[in-house]
């Protein structure tokens, strides 16, 4: 019998074709805009958490209160204690000193006179131990536009913007008006390794990369860091690990009334990133609930649509003697075969195109314009386990559901006027 | 109360249907009392409007009477529910329309197979019975048509074939000539006259065709709902 279904929806285009197509279409979408989702959180996440939040974040819990404002007068102290605990502790997880920090760059001429100077943002973290992961972790190598990595501790890098505007080049003197730790005016010359360029606007319009340690001396950091960031290697933020450390780590300093005491918070907890992780669990759900809806309606109307035209076949059926309820089936039946095939072809086509999409990146970069979303300027899709069935279940559901509406009337066809219905 | 005694397979008892009409009714048949035994070919003539489709209606279990008794092959009518009257219908009965309502998108083999999938007979016991079927209708080398390629005779043919190849005990045909031109009238009935002979089904059709009501050996008229005359018949349409 459903060789026999199969055979009737081959031959019949207008029975197949239609169905098929509006199924492919929005199997096709769904899988498309999953993986589209699923790429740009990943790759918003991806970037804040590698720049900005960690993982995990540990910082003095008076600096915590005001880190937007990057008081670093407030920076934990006894960090290289601190991070031989932590290591100890965790050793599935890898942390890592960092220093933000803010002021004024200013080029000097041969004569040591001001040639230009311009405000700016930075971020040390340790690029000379080799055993932070911060040079792959930031993508530095990739990144550089000029010159190269820095290799001690008092060369920097500069946003390659930023180095054009100040007229500066690799090799030349850069000066940092900031202040200390103390308070007191920070002034240090470093030199410009090479310039760099991450494709993060944020990032792009005037960074600042230093190495920790030389950043730890001109603003009389010793053995102190703004923020210690952790994160597990190799894996993908995990929300229930991050808070499981998070909250052993704190359980440790519980006693501790100091201001000054470490506290870790995680990714989720940072500005924002929560409502993301949350909406990126729903955004499968809502994105099969719309299509199974929309989907649903037109199949329902194609499925009209074709009892209608199929008025005669039904009605022969029934006077054959085959019941209400067998051809109510047969056409669930077949619209079982119309949602697995529109599923498959809608699903090739979407995966094709996201894995190309996951390959290839497409720039958003000029959408991106004076943005300070830490996100990468090129966007890709992210295909996941889920990305191989997500369009199966609008897909199918979808067509069940149209037929099953469209299907009703066959319950209503009355026997008695079947003589007369076939006779014209 | 079975009154099949008689070697009969249909015994309809004081059978009336009544049609609702606005807030009255109109009574379609009146008091019909009839018998046909195995084996028949009989034809139920009559004016448009004398009953005659109500009637097979009701024999064929599409519909059941408002009152009296209609006794099918041993099932009362009346007391059926769709699943066993659909049920009767499948294993029992064959219908000819009067146009012949083949599947379009199947071919004349599939066509005629249709009601041996539903009897979920193996796929060999179908292809023979299938082959069968449109040997007696002569239409073999027409097996991988499409209806759309046929001729109004036949398609008709097929159509006959379909309604005969589980070999029912009852075929019901409502004015199955209706449609077709003379010649092809005739070898559609020569055809059904064979079947008839051959294998001892009963066929019963309602018409107005002149043709049809040669080859009859027994003629029940209708007007206005009651039967007016019951005639035993000397086909002469056989003769030809
Ligand atoms: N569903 C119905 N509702 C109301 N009246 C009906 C219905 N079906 C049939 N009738 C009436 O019952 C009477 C008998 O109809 P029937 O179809 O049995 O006639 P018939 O003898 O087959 O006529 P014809 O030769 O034109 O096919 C007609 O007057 C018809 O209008
Ligand atoms: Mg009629």
């Amino acid at each position: 019998m459903i060789r026999f279904l199969f055979k009737g929806l081959m031959r019949d285009r207008s029975r197949s074709l239609f169905p098929i197509l509006t199924v492919t279409i929005g199997v096709f979408i769904t899988v498309l805009g999953h993986s589209w989702f699923i790429g740009a959180l990943g790759g918003m996440l991806g970037t804040s958490a590698n720049f900005e939040t960690g993982y995990v974040k540990i910082m003095s819990r008076a600096y915590a209160k005001l880190s937007q404002e990057i008081p670093n007068e407030l920076a934990l102290v006894g960090v290289n204690a601190l991070l031989a605990d932590l290591g100890k502790d965790y050793p599935d997880w890898q942390f890592t000193p960092r220093i933000r920090f803010g002021g004024l760059i200013d080029i000097p001429d041969s004569a040591g006179e001001t040639r230009s100077q311009g405000p700016a943002m930075g971020l040390a973290v340790d690029l000379l131990s080799g055993k932070s992961g911060e040079l792959k972790r930031l993508n530095i190598a990739q990144s550089i536009r000029r010159g190269r990595v820095p290799e001690s501790p008092d060369e920097i890098l500069i946003a390659d913007k930023l180095a054009q505007k100040l007229d500066v080049n690799p090799g030349d003197v850069a000066t940092l008006i900031s202040s200390t730790m103390n308070g007191n005016m920070a002034i240090y010359n470093f030199k410009v390794a090479g310039t760099v360029s991450f494709g993060i606007q944020a990032l792009d319009k005037g960074a600042i990369l230093a190495d920790i340690q030389g950043m730890q001396a001109a603003l009389d950091m010793e053995n102190a860091a703004g923020e210690i960031v952790g994160y597990q290697p190799d894996m993908l933020y995990q929300d229930e690990a991050a808070h499981q450390v998070a909250r052993t780590f704190n359980q440790q300093y519980s006693t501790d009334m100091d201001d000054f005491a470490p506290t870790m918070i995680t990714l989720a907890d940072q500005a924002g990133l929560d409502y993301l992780l949350k909406m990126s669990d729903s955004m499968g759900f809502i994105l099969v609930t719309v299509f199974i809806f929309v989907m649903s309606l037109v199949l329902w109307n194609s499925g009209l649509m074709g009892s209608l035209r199929r008025y005669g076949e039904i009605g022969i059926r029934l006077a054959i003697g085959e019941a209400h309820g067998h051809i109510y089936r047969s056409l669930l039946w077949e619209s079982l075969i119309i949602g697995i095939t529109g599923s498959i072809i809608g699903t090739i086509i979407g995966l094709s195109i996201a894995f190309w999409i996951q390959s290839q990146g497409i720039d958003i970069g000029s959408m991106m314009q004076g943005s300070s979303i830490m996100m990468d300027n090129v966007l890709r899709t992210h295909v996941t386990a889920a990305t191989y069935y997500i369009g199966f279940i609008p897909g199918i559901l979808a067509t069940l559901i149209g037929t099953a509406f469209a299907g009703v009337g066959i319950y209503r066809r009355q026997t008695a006027s079947l003589f007369k219905e076939l006779e014209v | 109360m079975s009154t099949n005694n008689n070697n009969s397979l249909i015994n309809l008892q004081h059978v009336v249907k009544r049609y609702p009409m606005g807030n009255t009714t109109f009574t379609a048949l009146e008091d019909i009392t009839l018998s046909i035994g195995k084996g028949e070919f009989t034809g139920i003539v009559g004016p448009s409007g004398s009953g005659k489709t109500t009637l097979l209606n009701i024999i064929g279990s599409l519909d059941s009477p408002s009152e009296g008794s209609a006794e099918v092959l041993g099932q009362f009518i009346e007391n059926l529910s769709h699943k066993e009257a659909a049920r009767l219908r499948n294993h029992h009965l064959g219908f000819i329309f009067q146009t012949y309502n083949l599947l379009p998108v199947y071919t004349v083999f599939e066509n005629v197979e249709f009601p041996l999938l539903l009897l979920g007979l193996s796929s060999d016991d179908r292809k023979k019975m299938v082959m069968e079927a449109l040997e007696w209708v002569g239409l073999t080398d027409k097996v991988k048509s499409k209806p759309a390629q046929l001729s109004g005779g036949e398609s008709q043919r097929v159509a006959i074939a379909r309604a005969v190849v589980k070999k029912p005990a009852l075929v019901l045909a409502d004015e199955p000539t209706a449609n077709l031109d003379a010649e092809n009238s005739h070898n559609i009935l020569r055809a059904m006259v064979r079947l008839n002979q051959e294998l001892g089904t009963t066929y019963l059709f309602s018409t107005h065709d002149e043709k049809v009501i040669n080859y009859l050996r027994r003629k029940i008229t209708l007007l206005d709902g009651k039967i007016v005359s019951d005639e035993t018949m000397t086909p002469q349409g056989r003769l030809t």
